[in-house]
């Protein structure tokens, strides 16, 4: 079984990343150095003006190793990927799916499968944990809609009627995810989602996680030499992962959610952590973002048992074996795609 | 044949064929403390070229290739051994970490370089040596017809199914624990999806 090894996220400007040996040396602009060895790291994501050497770049490619950067926001600007991921005869039966409305939609309801039942464990956690806290009955309601189109997923659907229980089950979600929120701080109020700028806390946490999650993701497919761009609920548009979006979905609810709502709820995160913009955009600072970091890291390492394959392994593996269950069942090897239920 | 595969591939493909497509046709390739300690251990008998042990003069890492069967690859060693009509002869050794197998695996591959070697060269070698690391001990292997059709046809056989792109299914066995592919193939994964679905969806 494949490792789950750390991801090295670098978040302090004007950092130099180079090579020395089989280690990776950081040096921060004070001249503190950092040592790591390239073995024990499965990626680097660079955060802002962070330079790396084309050695390290080299080195990280031969070594499996993908390297991100993105703004010091979190916006996704490159990616460096070694030589040997890619395998055409993979990626051809990809795109022959892909241009499959059938095979694409059979993919489609895989997916927004786990993502409605996902989203209803967490909606089901949040009432046997927190009952008497929050608004049951809305949070009763949103679970009924959940369990409906769950209902109607358990027979094939087309593309549009997937896309169609994918909206109707987002918008009774995050219509009551307000309610998990249980600090009283008003910094943390929910109106609902929105995104490019988020234009409150709640918003700038799920989109800087949903980023986090979508770089291991793409790693993963990419890993596995899946073409992360192609995909079958998210249609192609230039510059969009759609596949990676695909995959994320399952993720979402009770990797990247449930981590917001843990942030918030035990005040390892506080209003006082971000900052309001005069155009109404609300960013997190460095503090925030280390805490969001660090906690991020540490959800990885919990162990779970994959309910397909019934057997333990850190969540942050999870990534890895989901790629590669796609690619089973891109290749035909898998009668479907088997995504992760979570209980 | 479309290609040349190396040496490792006919390994991998007698000791399972889904392990030799998993790492030809879908280029997954993991290291394990296996591959690595593997890999110590060749760059110790990659460290001089050409030298004498005991008398015998001996070419190390000789690169080899066969068109005919399409392989190519190194010989960790080649003696240079007197025949029988004084000239020498290539007597190739192969070290291995492991101790010898019931299987052929082996011997095949240590055929198959011996194939490479005699088609360079032209000449006909019948026989070479493999030297185990546990327990420290050489075993010669005689180049026989039987082992050479063996080599002949595993070489076919592997070409055909690399070049069809295909991936056998896991056939799940003893063989699958000692797999440094075990996590990249999944033996396990295997049930049905959409009794799984209806599962997760209750
Ligand atoms: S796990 Fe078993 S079936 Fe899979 S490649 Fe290894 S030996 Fe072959």
């Amino acid at each position: 079984m494949k490792k789950l090894l750390n991801t090295l996220y670098v978040t302090s400007q004007g950092t130099y990343l180079s090579k020395d040996g089989e280690c990776v040396v950081v040096r921060t602009e004070d001249g503190e150095k950092h040592r790591f060895p390239v073995h024990v790291l499965d990626g680097i994501v660079c955060f802002g003006n962070v330079l790396c050497s084309p050695f390290l770049l080299g080195h990280c490619g031969e070594a499996g190793l993908a390297v991100s950067f993105l703004t010091e926001r979190g916006r996704f600007l490159a990616g460096v990927r070694g030589p040997q991921s890619g395998n055409v005869l993979l990626r051809r039966a990809q795109y022959r799916l892909a241009d499959d409305p059938v095979e694409s939609a059979r993919l489609a309801r895989a997916v927004i499968a786990a993502k409605v039942a996902n989203s209803r464990a967490v909606l089901r956690r949040c009432l046997r944990d927190h009952g008497d806290r929050v608004h049951a009955a809305a949070i009763g309601r949103a679970v009924s809609v959940l369990d409906d189109c769950a209902g109607r997923l358990r027979m094939p659907v087309d593309m549009d009627e997937a896309r169609g229980m994918e909206g109707r089950a987002a918008a009774a979600y995050f219509e009551v995810f307000g309610h998990m929120i249980l600090a009283e701080d008003p910094a943390f109020a929910f109106g609902g989602r929105n995104r490019r700028p988020p234009l409150d806390a709640v918003n700038c946490l799920l989109s800087f996680v949903y980023t986090l999650l979508a770089h291991d993701v793409r790693s993963a497919l990419e890993a596995v030499g899946i073409d992360p761009q192609v995909g079958f609920l998210h249609r192609d548009r230039p510059g969009r992962p759609g596949l990676a979006l695909d995959l994320m979905e399952e993720f979402r609810p009770f990797l990247a959610d449930r981590l917001v709502l843990s942030l918030i709820n035990r005040a390892e995160v506080r209003g006082r952590g971000f900052v309001r913009k005069e155009s109404g955009a609300v960013f997190m600072d460095d503090d925030t973002r280390k805490v969001v970091l660090t906690a991020w890291q540490k959800r990885k390492q919990d162990e779970v048992m994959h309910p397909y394959l019934k057997e333990r392994l850190p969540l942050g593996l999870a990534f890895h074996i989901q790629a590669r269950l796609m690619a089973r069942a891109v290749r035909g090897d898998l009668d479907g795609y088997p995504p992760f239920f979570w209980k | 044949m479309d290609q040349t595969l190396p040496l490792s591939a006919l390994q991998h493909y007698l000791y399972c064929p889904r392990q030799c497509a998993l790492i030809h046709v879908e280029k997954v390739w993991e290291e394990n403390r296996f591959t690595a300690e593997g890999r110590l251990l060749h760059l110790r008998a990659d460290s001089g070229a050409t030298g004498r042990r005991g008398g015998i003069a001996e070419d190390r890492s000789v690169p080899l290739r066969s068109d005919r069967l399409g392989l190519y690859g190194v010989a960790d060693v080649v003696e240079l051994r007197p025949g029988p009509d004084g000239r020498e002869r290539p007597y190739p050794v192969e070290y291995k970490r492991g101790s010898p197998k019931v299987e052929d695996w082996d011997r095949v591959q240590l055929c198959a370089q011996a194939m490479c070697l005699e088609e360079m060269l032209g000449v006909t070698i019948p026989e070479g040596a493999i030297f185990y690391g546990k327990p420290r001990r050489r075993e010669r292997v005689v180049f026989e017809k039987v082992l050479r059709v063996l080599v002949e046809k595993a070489c076919g056989d592997m070409h055909a199914m690399i070049e069809g792109g295909e991936v056998p299914p896991a056939e799940v066995g003893k063989r699958c624990r000692g797999c440094s592919l075990a996590g990249a193939c999944m033996p396990g994964a295997s049930a049905r999806v959409e009794s799984y679905l209806l599962k997760g969806l209750e």
